[in-house]
């Protein structure tokens, strides 16, 4: 206080700037401690503590990283395994979201079906796998089923606990304000269920990824399981490092998307 | 004031929940365009009997008639104002107005709300909103399609005193100016002489007091008038006993 008296003009600006420099430390600070971990591997490849057989330089894996997209279809393995993931989800998820709307709406529906999917729910869907091979073989339709199946409960439990929360009452008035049982659904259940829903969906795109590297690294004759197979077999690290990354940007960016839906369609919980 | 309130008759009407009679052989008919105040204590069955009118629920005896021919299933001539507003969080406020209307019409939801003076909140999201301006809110709702029939269900009980009479001046503006009948349940025996044509107080699960209120309007609740028609309604209300608080105060 005595201080802004005695300087009324530098005080407060110095005060500002150390506020940006601060703000700006807190921004960065996160990323600190993984660049120089980065730094480190970099170095200690660099000088032959890290044989490359074991872990290459990070420049050599971002060198491998663009040579495959130039020589090599990398993109194309990318797409594969991209279509396969969002294929999975797509069956899955929407059997689980139907499934969910059905039992949180109709008791009979619950009734008959809400049990058995609380019992199957039980199941790693990882140890299925053999039992899937067994059934489908080593192929497409494995690998879908096994994401689908993966995906699903998230999206049934959580849709059918977003429909089973509304608000009884909002629906009483939705009927007494003459909406129709369509008008009801858009108008209030699955708005009232949306937010729920989307924590599903973030749960289900982490099984979904999750899923898809354990189906995918058992066999493929494409994607990005394909390659670091292969990878494997040649004994290629910088290859199999950059689909471990690979596999990780894609889940992120797929959580960073849902994020966004989910910022853009909840608008209305700040209330501004 | 043109007129175009529904006539309601109840007629014989009975309600019992799971065996226990909550209402029991209410008659009463109702002029297109009448003001109606239910009073009454708790859980003696008021919100039972605005269900009823609503359609939302069934009469176990008796029946409800609308302009004399009887109601099935949901009264479409009803719009239901409830003591919790009942907002829709994720749609704008124009959106919760739209609700009620057919194609969702904006040009109309604006018009009610301006009618209700909450115009210039068309666009925020219902969360940003105080009690008072929810529950106005509640209200353009409830007439932006011109009901002929509004139903009020202890609809300010949660607001200030002040906001509260705001609140009731508002409603009698709209009632006429849009000359629909209203039935206004609620806990507060001023504010049913306040507004009301006829007073009833549901006692024992009938109509124990059906009580015409002839003052002039806007009414002043500072009246000898008043003060006597509302010691007479709380003299029915707690019976002999009544007062008791009151005299010593006098005293
Ligand atoms: N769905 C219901 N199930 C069981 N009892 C009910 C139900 N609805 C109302 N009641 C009972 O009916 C009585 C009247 O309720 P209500 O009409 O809500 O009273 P009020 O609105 O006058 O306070 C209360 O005793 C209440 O417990
Ligand atoms: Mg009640």
């Amino acid at each position: 206080m005595a201080l802004a008296i005695e300087q009324p003009t530098t005080a407060p600006r110095s005060a500002k700037k150390r506020l940006q420099l601060r703000q700006l430390g807190q921004r960065w600070l996160p990323w600190l401690v993984p660049i120089v971990l980065i730094g480190v591997w970099q170095l200690a490849a660099t000088i032959g503590w890290l044989s490359a057989r074991v872990l290459p330089a990070p420049s050599t894996i971002l060198q491998t990283t663009w040579e495959l997209l130039l020589h090599q279809n990398l993109l194309g393995d990318i797409a594969v395994s991209t279509r396969r993931a969002l294929l999975g989800l797509a069956i899955g998820g929407s059997l689980g979201f139907i499934f969910g709307l059905l039992n949180g709406t109709f008791p009979t529906s619950e009734r008959l079906f809400d049990s058995t999917f609380q019992m199957i729910r039980n199941i790693p869907h990882l140890a299925l796998l053999p039992l899937v091979i067994l059934w489908f073989g080593i192929g497409e339709t494995s690998r879908l089923f096994l994401v689908a199946f993966g995906v699903f409960f998230p999206l049934y439990l959580n849709t059918y606990h977003g429909v089973r929360s509304i608000d009884p009452n909002l629906r009483e008035m939705g009927i007494v304000y003459g909406l129709s049982k369509w008008g009801l659904f858009r108008h209030i259940i699955f708005p009232g269920a949306l937010p729920s829903i989307l924590v599903g969906l973030r749960f289900a795109l982490g099984v979904m990824w999750l899923t898809l590297i354990v189906a995918e690294s058992l066999a493929s004759n494409a994607g990005i399981g394909h390659l670091t197979m292969n990878a494997r077999e040649f004994m290629q690290t910088d290859v199999l490092v950059m689909g471990i990354v690979i596999y990780a940007l894609l889940g992120k960016l797929a959580d960073t998307i849902a994020r966004l839906i989910e910022r853009r369609s909840l608008r209305w919980r700040v209330g501004a | 004031m043109s007129i175009r309130g529904v006539e309601l008759g109840l007629r014989g009407l009975g309600k019992a929940i799971a065996n226990r009679t909550i209402l029991h052989d209410i008659n009463l008919e109702i002029k297109p365009g009448e003001f109606i105040a239910i009073i009454g204590k708790s859980g003696c069955g008021k919100t039972t009997l605005l269900r009823l009118i609503a359609g939302l629920t069934e009469p176990t005896i008796g029946q409800v008639a609308l302009d004399n021919s009887p109601l099935a299933g949901l009264n479409p001539a009803a719009r239901v104002m409830f003591q919790d507003a009942r907002l829709l969080p994720w749609k704008r406020v124009w959106e919760n107005v739209a609700l009620g209307l057919p194609n969702l019409n904006p040009e109309h939801a604006l018009q009610a709300l301006h009618q209700v003076g909450l115009a210039d909140r068309a666009y925020d999201w219902p969360l940003g909103l105080s009690g008072g301006e929810r529950q106005r809110l509640a209200l353009a709702r409830a007439i932006a399609n011109t009901p002929s029939l509004l139903l009020l269900d202890e609809p300010f009980g949660a607001l200030d005193a002040l906001t509260r009479i705001e609140m009731q001046q508002l409603v009698e503006q709209l009632w006429r100016a849009q000359g629909f009948t209203a039935i206004l349940v609620t806990h507060d025996v001023e504010e049913a002489i306040a507004l009301a044509d006829r007073v009833l107080l549901i006692q024992n699960q009938h109509i124990a007091l059906n009580l015409p209120i002839h003052l002039p309007r806007s009414r002043q609740r500072g009246s000898a008038e008043f003060a006597a028609i509302k010691e007479q309604l709380l003299g029915a209300i707690f019976g002999a006993g009544y007062p008791l608080t009151s005299r010593v105060v006098g005293a």
